[in-house]
Parts: structure tokens; sequence; C-alpha cells
């Protein structure tokens, strides 16, 4: 049920924009206004949410060190992992963000029930699987200013050039978009097949992964086999992108639930387990330096509380500390 | 080497799932997993709200009425006061990294100790009550109601979370259960839920300065006992000071290592080492606790506790502050009580008397860890030290979770190490430093009738550690933490008999030669050294 | 810089990308991607029809080059029946380029608006176009 109800929901998504495509025949609505209004939706939910975030303080200096501390010159520190000053902190965050570093560091745990033992040892396969499918999705992204911009910078020919770079098949395969299906089927695969994943899985994990499949999916359909007029395409994207949309010509049901999908998934974006992609810059364990002992840290809400005083604590035990030959403050 | 006994517990560890989904899975809580009840004394005493005599075990938890209100107006008021809380609510994206870091979850295969379930139980609520997916779509967004079974779900479960940080450490987005679970316990402390070996040290420490409750002419007999011990070991008699104005340094320790062995031989340690230094420094009977149980309920109680340190430093007039071994009283130390407290503008920039080195890594907290400490003064070659009075142990060493991944003080401590004994061994490497396994007892778990638990979280730790005694016959495991000592005693005897748990500083005072020492035969704990007169070694007999 | 004013910056920067190619397309030049098809031979044909409809060809003409690529060059099969029966030769310069002798103005001006590299030319001639 938790797999079968977003699998549900993805054909549900494409079952719409065909209903509305090629039965009613909605092509206005289709192809302008509903990817405006996603676009919108996602502009606007990331931003509120984020500024939601913001407005939550950050009271105290919590990094989680992951290294040695900076204290004395001869003591080799770990500037990475236990970052001391913002730079360092910089340094920390764009390995973590361009290159996952902390799930670099992953390990899997069996046990050995025969004999009680437990081992540890190195696993790289989801930090791989998950930097593929994160970098490859970007580069597909990028390259799709292709068909958003008129005329096209240079740089996206040379990323093109370099996607293309086997020149298999007419037109070009894009490695990426394979790399792209591959890895997010992986991920996929991985959810439903390992038990512990599958146990911690809710189905709003599933869908958004499913939802990129078919995304991805429909875009490889629509370039190598269903093919539309890809200059028409461009006209109506442009024209999104310039704020002057108009359909003028038959682009074909496959663009159409391409089209569906994406603004789906820019819709369902900022109410969703996706917003980690800009949860990730504020996380306080992370982007902060380990330093809260050199510089102050501030509590933005920090208020003065009921302490038991020394004076107080010398009234209960006067005696006793005298008698103790401790020195006392009254005699 | 394995005993029937440690078999008993590790046999039935599977990390097999059940069939329903965690959500239909209603909480069981077993006897000897769980802590009891907080007694309405120890809450009244602190002021904590709604204080009154209930059994943690029986089914009536006698809640107040408007109990939902209170934890849904707690949760609204901490999403805004803690963003890490906020975001972390919301931003998992469930890939399942940490699952298998929690060493509660390696002890106990339980699903709901993986860090991801542990923190979707507080999550499911926050879905249903703040977002609009969980109230739109309920289940299917992974949002629930909150009733009293989750109550139970949340009180079973945070208090089966030693706020280690372990699972923060692989996450790809830093999420931090030790956070999670230190809002879920401010919540459920609301509700007087607290449990009574932090609520009880938590009064103790408010009330009389120190977690175990040791009134002034009790801390100052326990020195004197230890002194006695020191003076019977080296002959030299050494004469502490208490309460005194004036001094150039406050030294502050956790009270457990004035308790019971065998932190108390890490006690013996310092005062040896600072006798030797003739350092002008003073105890504090007021500030006589480093440790603070009040950061395992909430974060102003922890605060209430902190102040004395400042306000002790402030009154004594000394120049700055020294702390002992410890592990989450220098999580605190290092990352809340310049915040709470602060700032320490009447003190000033710790300097070592001895070497003249600038603590600047602690120039705005001016507290400074008793490693680093030792670790410059070794450094500079200002003590006379025998190592080999250390040769009949082989020694591996214990990263305190909080050190480790609170504050990153892991090369001084093996400095030290390293320096005064022969015979060290690390335990491989996912289970040291930033990977540290925990203790099992942290976080106000370590009592007695949560044996259980603490047994099978300290599962992974022990394993690390049989690794390497039945590979270099490692008998001593070494730490820098009072909760380590106390707990990992415990943890040893069950699980890896023939080791024993051993404070960095009482390595280091086996082996410092004293001015005016006599011939000494024995370690700080009485076992006789290696090659001394009259002490037998037919155990190293096996050594070529 | 304080902890709000960060989070400031992130949504500006965000805001920046996202807006980005709409900024681009008002400043820029739209490229002329109407393709032209007068040139002489064209314009002397008394049906204007391509070897296969126009739509089709606009969709498909690249998998038509190729496949007359493999053909000719494995197979020596150079002839090209089409749907009525005329017979065409697989070549792309003698009979593509003999009609759209104008290659800035036919094949280029939708490949630069779409960004489409075609590796064509780096084995055939391109035809000598009589610029004005």
């Amino acid at each position: 049920m938790k797999i079968l109800l977003p699998f549900l929901g993805v054909i549900g998504v494409v079952m719409v924009a065909f209903v509305g495509v090629e039965l009613l025949n909605l092509r206005y609505l289709f192809g302008i206004i509903i990817p405006y209004a996603a676009f919108i939706t996602f502009m606007a939910g990331v931003i509120l949410h984020v500024l939601k975030w913001g407005r939550s303080a950050v009271p105290f200096c919590i990094p989680t060190t992951s290294g040695q501390q900076k204290s004395f010159p001869w003591v080799k520190r770990d500037r990475l992992d236990n970052p001391s000053d913002n730079l360092e902190v910089i340094g920390r965050m764009a390995l973590e963000v361009f290159l996952f570093r902390s799930l670099f560091s992953n390990t899997s745990s069996s046990l050995k029930e025969d004999e009680g033992r437990l081992i540890h040892g190195s696993s790289k396969w989801l930090w791989g699987a998950g930097l593929a499918f994160h970098w490859t999705f970007f580069i597909v992204v990028f390259r799709h200013l292709r068909l958003f911009v008129d005329p096209i910078p240079s740089v996206l020919y040379l990323v093109d050039s370099l996607d293309g770079l086997m020149q298999l098949g007419v037109p070009v395969l894009y490695w990426t978009g394979l790399i792209l299906l591959g890895s997010a089927t992986y991920l996929f695969i991985r959810r439903v097949f390992i038990p512990q994943v599958r146990y911690i899985s809710l189905p709003n994990d599933h869908f958004p992964l499913l939802l990129i499949i078919a995304i991805v999916l429909s875009g490889l359909l629509m370039r190598y086999f269903l093919k539309v007029d890809i200059i028409y395409v461009k006209d109506l994207t442009v024209g999104l992108f310039s704020l002057k949309p108009v359909i003028t010509h038959n682009l074909g049901l496959i663009f159409y639930i391409h089209l569906f999908l994406v603004s789906v998934l820019l819709a369902y974006f900022p109410f969703s387990k996706l917003m980690h992609a800009a949860g990730v810059l504020l996380s306080p364990t992370r982007n902060m330096p380990n330093n809260s002992r050199r510089v102050r840290h501030i509590n933005p809400w920090n208020y003065p509380v009921k302490v038991h005083t020394y004076e107080e604590y010398e009234d209960d035990f006067r005696d006793k500390m005298k008698k103790a030959g401790i020195p006392v403050e009254k005699e | 080497m394995s005993n029937s006994k440690s078999e008993e517990l590790s046999s039935d560890i599977k990390y097999t799932l059940p069939e329903e989904d965690w959500m239909d899975v209603p909480v069981r809580m077993k006897k000897g997993m769980y802590c009891h009840g907080a007694n309405e004394n120890s809450l009244i005493t602190v002021g904590f709200p709604n204080p009154r005599q209930w059994s943690s075990s029986e089914t009536n938890w006698k809640l107040p009425e408007n109990w939902q209100d209170i934890v849904l107006t707690g949760m609204a008021e901490r999403l805004e006061k803690y963003r890490s809380f906020h975001i972390f609510m919301d931003i998992c994206v469930r890939c399942g990294a940490c699952a298998d870091k929690c060493h509660f979850f390696l002890g106990t295969g339980d699903p709901k100790n993986m860090p991801v379930l542990r923190a979707e139980l507080l999550r499911s609520i926050y879905r249903r009550e703040f977002t609009t997916a969980g109230k739109l779509f309920g289940k299917f967004a992974g949002a629930r109601e909150l009733n009293e079974e989750v109550l139970r779900e949340w009180w079973y479960y945070f208090f089966q979370c030693t706020e280690c940080r372990r699972c923060s450490v692989f996450c790809p987005y830093g999420i931090d259960t030790a956070e999670i679970t230190m809002i879920a316990r401010e919540l459920l402390n609301l509700l007087g839920l607290n449990i009574e070996w932090i609520a009880g040290p938590v009064a103790n420490c408010y009330m009389k300065g120190n977690h175990l409750g040791l009134e002034p002419h009790t801390i100052t007999s326990s020195v004197e006992f230890l002194t006695d011990e020191i003076e019977e070991l080296t002959g030299i008699k050494i004469e502490p000071t208490f309460n005194r104005k004036g001094a150039e340094i406050l030294f502050v320790t956790p009270s457990g290592d004035l308790f019971a062995d065998p932190g108390t031989y890490t006690c013996m340690g310092y005062l040896m080492l600072f006798h030797e230094l003739g350092l002008d420094y003073t105890w504090s009977t007021y500030a006589s606790e480093g440790g603070n149980f009040g950061s395992f309920t909430s974060n102003e109680m922890g605060k209430r506790l902190n102040s004395k340190i400042y306000a002790e430093a402030k009154r004594l007039g000394v120049k700055w502050i020294l702390g002992g071994e410890c592990g989450h009283m220098w999580r605190v130390l290092n990352q809340y009580m310049d915040t709470w407290n602060g700032p320490a503008d009447f003190l000033e920039v710790p300097v070592s008397p001895i070497t003249g080195t600038v603590f600047e890594n602690a120039s705005s907290t001016k507290m400074v860890h008793i490693s680093e400490f030792t670790a410059d003064l070794l450094k500079h070659d200002r003590l006379e030290i025998a190592p080999s009075r250390n040769d009949h142990y082989k020694v591996t060493y214990h990263d305190s979770c909080n050190t480790s991944r609170g504050m990153g003080l892991l090369e001084e401590p093996r400095y030290i190490i390293k320096k005064v004994c022969n015979n060290f061994f690390e335990m491989p490497e996912h289970t040291i430093r930033e990977k540290t396994f925990c203790c099992g007892s942290g976080s106000g778990l370590n009592a007695s009738e949560n044996m259980e638990m603490r047994l099978r979280g300290g599962f992974p730790r022990a394993n690390a550690v049989k690794y390497v005694k039945n590979k270099y016959d490692v008998d001593m495991l070494a730490c820098i933490c009072a909760i380590d000592r106390a707990a990992l005693t415990t943890i040893m005897d069950y699980w890896v008999p023939g080791v024993r748990v051993i404070g960095v500083t009482e390595l280091l005072a086996n082996a410092m030669k004293m001015k005016g020492e006599n011939n000494r035969q024995t370690d700080l704990r009485g076992d006789p050294l290696l090659g001394a007169e009259g002490g037998d070694a037919e155990e190293e007999s096996e050594d070529v | 810089m304080s902890d709000k004013s960060k989070v400031i910056y992130l949504l500006v920067i965000f805001c920046a990308v996202a807006a980005f190619p709409f900024l681009y397309n008002s400043l820029s030049t739209p490229v002329n991607a109407k393709i032209e098809l007068n040139t002489p031979v064209i314009d002397a044909m008394k049906v204007k029809q391509c070897i296969v409809p126009k739509e089709e060809m606009r969709r498909d003409h690249m998998k038509i080059l190729n496949r007359w690529r493999d053909e000719v060059v494995r197979d020596s099969h150079r002839e090209f029946g089409n749907i009525d029966g005329v017979m065409y030769e697989k070549s792309l310069q003698r009979t593509c380029m003999h009609c759209h002798s104008n290659k800035s103005e036919f094949c280029d001006r939708c490949h630069a608006y779409a960004s489409v590299d075609v590796y064509c030319w780096d084995c055939h001639l391109a035809p000598k176009e009589n610029k004005p």
C-alpha cells in the first residue's frame, strides 16, 4: 500500500494529462496555465518555507564535530570536519552540498549471530547513487535551459557536447539521462527491497522518486522514440520564459505528459521532504563553526532563570561548612 | 572467551522487522528497558510542572486534563525557538543512513531505535498538527494523532536515546537525534513525565551543588580520604583547598569522581597532578558538579544548574576555570555555558601558569579541559614520566560521545596516553573518534532498573573492546568521562570480563614521578607494578 | 553577518537563479529561427513537395539521414522510394542540398535555435552559397 498508492498517484498524473490534452483538448491549460501556476507555487512555497525556518532562532552553537578541534598549534586539526571559522564552514558545507561528504563516510553494520560479533564496514552505495542522481538531475535541468532561453549561451553548447560525447545514435544520446534513470531506479529499488529502508519509508518517500522516474522516462521517450517537433516546443517554452506564451502547433501528447509531471513535481516540492535541498544549507549542526569557547554565541531569547544562589547555599550549610573548615561569607 | 551470561542477550538480537507498519506496532514497555518515573519531591524542589507521584510501569500516568494542549503549545513554542528542531522535523528524506548507527538499535534490533524512526515518533505528530500535507492526507503523509499511546511511546523511546549524536555524523543533512530527544524530553517534562534518575540528581544539584547530593563537609572528607590514600602510596601529604578566595584557578569536575571507584582513582590523579605542579587552585563545594543532568531534561534547567560555575568563579575571584574528565559536561561547557551564563568578562583568558601557554581556544568561555591542560604540560616536558609504571596494562581508548562529537577533543587524550603508557592499542576505525560508540548509559539513563537496556546499548562498544582484547590482550579501557567510568565498568563485566576502566588522568598519575615520593610498589588502585619488588608478574610471563 | 541576513541572501540567490531565463530572454535579441524555403530550385518546382510530408520531415529528418548513411555506407543501397513511388537518391549533398542549397538559412537556423550540434559537416562538404 505504501508503494502502490504513490505508484497509482503517478499513473493518475499521467492519466490526467492524457484526458486533459487528448480528450478534452485543454492545451492552453496544460501548456501554459498549469506550468505557470506550478512555477509560482514552487517559488512562493520555497521562499515562504525558508522564511519560516529563518524566523526560528538558532539559540546555541551546536555543530556536530566530526574531527579534531582547534586547540594547540602542534595538534593537527581537522578544518573540514571540525571547522573553527566561517571560511572552514564554507568548505565543510561545500563538500556536504556538492559531494555528500557525510554520506561518503557511511558504514554498514552487521551481526554475526553465531558469534555475537558486530562487523562494521564502509558502505558507499547510497553515496554513489545519491551523488549520481543529484548531479545528473542538475545537469539535465541545466541542459534544458537550451529550450528556455534564446539565443543560446555558448556554455550550453559545451555541456551539450560533453553530455553527448559518445555521439551514439540520432538524436545523440545524452549519458546523463541514462545515469539519472539508472540511479533513480536504484534508489527506488533500494527503498523497496532493503528491509530496513522499506520499513522506514513513507508513501511520500516513494511518490517523488516515482514521479521523477516518470519525468525521466517521458523525457527519454520524447527525445528518442515518440519524437516531438523541438522547434515548436521551444517556441512554447521560450514564450513561457518570456511571459509571452503562445501555443502555435500541435506539440504531441508526450510533451504535455512530460510538462504536467514536471508541474506536479514543482508544486509538490515546497510541501515535501524535497525541501531538504534548502534545509541542508540551514542545518545548525553543519553550518556553524565549532568556536563556542572562543567566540560567545548569542541566544536571542536567552532569559534570566531562577537559580539557587551561593548565599542561599551557605545559609543551608553554614554550620557544616564551618565545622569542615570551609571559609564562609557570613560568620 | 565468551561467557554464557553475555550470550543470553546477544543471542536474541535480530535485525528482522515486524510485518506491520511501525505506526501500527503498539509500544510494549519491557521491564529492564526503562527507568522509574520521577518522584514528586524531585520535581517540586526545582519547580518543574505537574509534579505528582506516578509509576512508569502502571497504565495510569495521571496526566493533567489538558495534556495535549500542553504538548502542542510546547511544540509550537520550540519550533520557533530552535531552528534545529524546525528543520529536522521537515527535511529528513528517510535515506536510512542513520538506521544502523545507533548503539541501542544495534543492541536491541528494535526498529524504533533507528534514529530515523525515533525522530518519526515526533515528526508524525508535527506533520499532523503543523503541516498542510499532514492535516490533509493524514497517515499517507506520515501523520498521526497525538494520544496516550503515542505519549508512552515517546517516553519509552526518548529515554532510550543517550543523545550521543552518532547518527548526526552520518546524516547528509546533519539531522541530530540528540536535538530531537532534547526537545521531546522537554515536552515530556512539561507533563511531569521525567525519570527519577535524572530528576533526583537535578534536585540534588540545585540544592546542594552536585548530583550526588554531597554536602560540603562530605566533599571535604571524601577528598581527605583520597589524599590519605595518596599519602599511603607516595608518602606525600596533599592538602587541597575548598572555596578559597583569590586562587588562580577554580577546578570543577563531576561529583561522580569523588564517589566511587574507578572514578576516585581519576580524582586522586587530579590531586597528585595539581600538587606536583604547585598549582594555585581551589575546589568549590557550591559549584561541585561539572556534569549537568539539567541539560537532560530542559534547556532552562541546564542553564540553572550551570550558572553556579561562573557565579562561584566570580565570587572566589579566580582567573580561569579548569574542568575535569566528563563527557556531557564538556558538551555543555563547549556549546552552551557561555551562551547561557556568559559573558565571563570577570575572568581572564586562561594561561597555563606552568608553561605559559595561552589557551586561545577557550578565550571567551575561560574554561580549559584537563586533557588540554595536561597535554600541554607533557608537550613542554614539565612532568617527569615513567611510562613503564603502566606496563602492567594493555590499554585501549574509548572516545566519549560528547567530547568527540560535541567538541572534537580527539588527539589530546591520545597524546597523553601515548606519553604515559607503552601498550596502547586502538579499537577498529569505525568505532572510535567521531564514530565512537556510546557506553549506553549516557544522558541520565544509568539507572539500575534500566539494566537490560544499558547492557544492550553498551554491546557495540563492548564488541569493539572484545576485538582488541582478543587481538592484543587489552585489559584496560581508558576514557575521559565519569559516566563512562561508572557505566563501562558494568558493561565490561558483562560483555568482556577482565577488562577494567580507567581515567586518563589516573594513567598519568601512575606514570608521573612526584618530587620526594616513595618508591611506588603499586599503582593508584593497589595493583602491583610490573617488575616492582614484591610484585608478581605471572600474567606477563607469556610475553616474549 | 547576522543569521537572518544569511537567510535573506540565500533567498536572493535562489530568486536570481530562477529569474535568470526570464531576464535573459527579455534582454536578448531572439535568433531568427524561420527557415527559408525559397531557393532557385524550389521556386522552380511546380509541386513543392519534399521526399516525405513536411511534418514528418521536421520531426524525423535526422533519423532518415542517419538511416540513409548506414544503408549507403554499409549496404550500398542508394535508392529511396517515397510513399508515392517516386525514387530519390539517398544523398545529403545531391538530394537534400540540391533543393535546399541554402544551408545557413535552412539547416543552421533551426539547429542554432535548438542548440543542435550536427556532425553532418564533419565529413560532408557544405554547399557553397551565394551570400548576398
